[in-house]
């Protein structure tokens, strides 16, 4: 499945994040595809927000639609 | 005297001098050790991507050169491009890394340690790690990143003396054996380790430099400095405890819709009552009224008058109406700073809490629909309080298309505070159901625009990403400091442009060009909106400053049908001179003179509509006049839907001819 299909508290496995640019920003601050992360917070047809540890970022609904994740 | 080589800012460095070079990510508070080290102010930018500018400044006879805060270094935006540049270049780097998400921070330091500079880490805000329950191995660190490690809390001066003292003991840290052994080999052809660094990071321009391909292998470095950073902080970092529970609730509250809007409206009250009402009415009386026109412009002009003549064209260039010595100063001391101020005081008041990138993940849903993405929201409030100001700030969007909607936006229909308070007078006298005509006519033409941009404009708009910091109570002496060096860069930016404007407007008076311009639109203030020939008057004067042209219109009698027509046509009319003159700053000639013509077509049009829709369903009760809401929001949305379809039928014949073929 992908990002866009959240929901807020689920644990989730990054699968693959097409977009190299994304990619890099993410690895910096943390995010790699393979990592284990939780859904902080779902915005009604807006962005999602994840957390790793204290880390945490808003990725826009198109930019997480793009993202494939799966759960535990 | 040299210049710093490989970039593309130009800094004198005097001989002999070493470049001592600040990095970190944004939020580290790298500012203030440039403060420490220099005695000069810079920008304390808490959002990612507000400085552009770099500071630099002298310490003990070296340079101090700041970076902007950044994530890693690359191309992957300016400021990235900026700091890698300044970093390849340094003699020493002061990395100064955030304790509490050392985690984050760590990926720069490494990165920055690979290119060989020597470093030294200043561990930041241990106090608020502290309280958070995360305890730091430091020694452990330093040995492991192998490069020396200061604790401090730069906010309180804590420890910037050892970083003074520590500077020059700045070593080579450890990078990755296998990564370190294939830098030794390429190093030999490029001569500098950083720069090797980037080839292999893929990275093109430091690549092309060196006349060779970039190698494709940043993902793979990224994940192993990644993975080795992960372990890092394994080892060094004690939890004890969990962070504090109401901060995650707020934060959690600031971003839902639910709760997030009505703290936003409670912010935008705030910011009513203290810019709107205290800001625009007692302060601006004092400094605009009593101070400038009471005081400063008979002073002036009496001293002129001494010379030369009030009525000589000289006379009224320099010290007439518009005049360069009278208006330019009353307006942008007298009017333009205390709201300047006031703006950039919430401005940074939200930074400093972390509340903006909150708030740019509530509204982002919304803007995204009009091209643009949650970022987009610090010049869109901006722009109430002034136009020419929230146009420059629109230089942190993602991409050219984000900001060329934006301008146009600001442009057209967001009405600056100047304006907003003549407005707000003239609105008070008509009837709530006009109000309500007004405010939604607006508001349509700001969402069909968009809209319209949105789909007809090529290319994708940046999706947000942004990193959310902890929310904190602000410090008012950070808050403070960044209020006065945001208004200082503005009014530094804006005076030349306010003086240009009122240059040309007096030139235009001197001329008879002002009166033939007025006498032009005459037929369209008549025929067409159905207001008195007087009102072309206003509309001019608006070119000059927009609330001239709405004060021009409040001496007028008008019934509340005229006076709302008015007040859409000159809210959407053309901005104040120096908003048009910071649009042909930033954008292409081209495009800012097509933007320019395109708020005089759109706000006379729209003007028009109104005026002969209410002309048409007449205006004599409330109905009446929500009919005439009714069918403006109709159109509007027709409008919308028919260029949706259009575009959609245009994508499928794309497809299909490409099908064919």
């Amino acid at each position: 499945m992908t990002l866009d299909r959240i929901k807020r508290g689920q644990c989730f496995k990054i699968n693959c994040i097409p977009d190299e640019t994304v990619r890099a920003q993410a690895i910096r601050f943390g995010i790699a595809e393979g990592e284990w992360l939780t859904c902080e917070e779902v915005v009604p047809a807006g962005p999602i927000v994840i957390r790793k540890n204290r880390q945490q970022i808003a990725l826009g609904r198109q930019l997480a639609k793009a993202i494939a994740v799966s759960l535990n | 005297m040299s210049h710093c080589h490989g970039c593309s800012i130009k800094i004198d460095i005097p001989e002999g001098a070493r470049r001592i070079v600040l990095v970190g990510n944004p939020n580290a508070g790298k500012s203030v050790f440039f403060n420490y080290l220099t005695g000069m102010y810079v920008d304390v930018s808490n959002y990612p991507g507000t400085t552009l500018e770099i500071s630099h400044g002298r310490y003990q006879g070296d340079v101090v050169i700041d970076t902007p805060g950044v994530y890693g270094i690359s191309s992957f935006n300016d400021e990235e491009r900026v700091a890698r540049d300044v970093i390849l270049s340094a003699d020493v780097v002061i990395n100064v890394v955030n304790a509490v998400y050392l985690e984050r921070d760590l990926f720069l330091t490494q990165q920055v340690i690979d290119t060989g500079v020597p470093v030294i880490v200043a561990l930041n805000m241990v106090d608020e790690a502290e309280r958070q329950g995360i305890k730091i191995d430091y020694a452990l660190l330093s040995q492991l990143l192998g490069v020396p490690v200061i604790q401090t809390v730069a906010i309180k001066k804590q420890g910037l003396e050892e970083v003074k003292q520590t500077i020059w003991q700045a070593r080579q840290g450890h990078s990755d054996p296998s990564l370190q052994k294939e830098l030794d080999q390429l190093v030999n052809r490029v001569g500098s380790r950083g720069e090797a660094l980037l080839i292999l990071e893929g990275d093109a321009t430091v690549a092309a430099r060196h006349g060779l391909e970039p190698a494709n292998r940043r993902e793979e470095i990224y994940l192993h400095r990644r993975q080795r950073v992960n372990q890092l902080v394994n080892h060094v970092v004690k939890e004890i405890s969990k962070s504090t529970a109401f901060g995650n609730a707020l934060s959690s509250a600031m971003i839902k819709p639910l709760t997030g809007v009505p703290i936003l409206l409670l912010a935008l009250y705030a910011m009513y009552q203290i810019i709107g009402v205290f800001v625009a009415g007692t302060v601006v009386g004092l400094t605009e009224e009593t101070i400038m026109i009471g005081q400063y412009e008979p002073a002036v002009r009496s001293l002129v008058g001494n010379f030369i003549s009030e009525d000589s064209t000289l006379g009224t260039i320099l010290v007439g109406e518009f005049g360069l010595l009278t208006m330019t100063f009353t307006y942008v001391l007298g009017l333009l700073m205390p709201l300047v101020v006031g703006f950039y005081f919430f401005l940074s008041l939200f930074e400093d809490s972390g509340y903006l990138p909150r708030l740019a993940t509530l509204v982002d849903r919304v803007l995204t629909s009009i091209g643009l993405n949650g970022r987009a929201v610090i010049p869109l409030i901006l722009g109430l309080g002034c136009v020419t100001m929230a146009t420059i700030t629109t230089r942190l969007l993602g991409s050219e298309r984000e900001r060329r909607i934006a301008i146009f936006l600001l442009g057209l229909a967001i009405p600056c505070s100047a304006q907003l308070g003549v407005i707000a007078g003239m609105l008070a006298a008509v009837g709530p159901e006009f109000v309500a005509l007004y405010a939604l006519v607006i508001l349509a033409v700001l969402v069909v625009v968009g809209t319209l941009m949105n789909t007809l404009i090529s290319g994708q708009s940046s999706d947000l990403l942004i990193d959310l910091p902890p929310l904190r109570l602000p410090r008012i002496d950070n808050v403070l400091t960044k209020t006065f060096i945001k208004s200082y860069q503005f009014l530094k930016e804006a005076f030349p442009l306010f003086a240009l404007g009122a240059l040309l407007i007096s030139t235009f008076q001197v001329t008879g060009i002002l009166t033939l311009l007025q006498n032009a639109l005459a037929p369209l203030t008549v025929g067409w909106l159905g207001l008195p020939k007087e009102a072309a008057t206003a509309f001019i004067m608006g070119v000059v400053r927009r609330d001239f042209g709405a004060a021009g219109l409040a001496d007028m009698t008008l019934a509340p049908i005229q006076t709302v027509v008015a007040l859409i046509t000159i809210t959407l009319f053309v901005p104040c001179i120096a908003s048009i003159l910071v649009m042909f700053k930033e954008r292409s000639k081209k495009e800012a003179a097509l933007m320019w013509l395109s708020t005089w077509v759109i706000a006379f049009l729209i003007g028009g509509i109104v005026a002969q829709l209410s002309n048409l369903l007449g205006v004599s009760t409330p109905t009446q006049v929500f009919a005439v809401i009714a069918s403006v929001l109709a159109l509007a949305a027709l409008v919308v839907i028919a260029v949706r379809l259009s575009k959609k039928q245009g994508v499928r014949r794309d497809a299909s001819s490409k099908g064919a073929a």
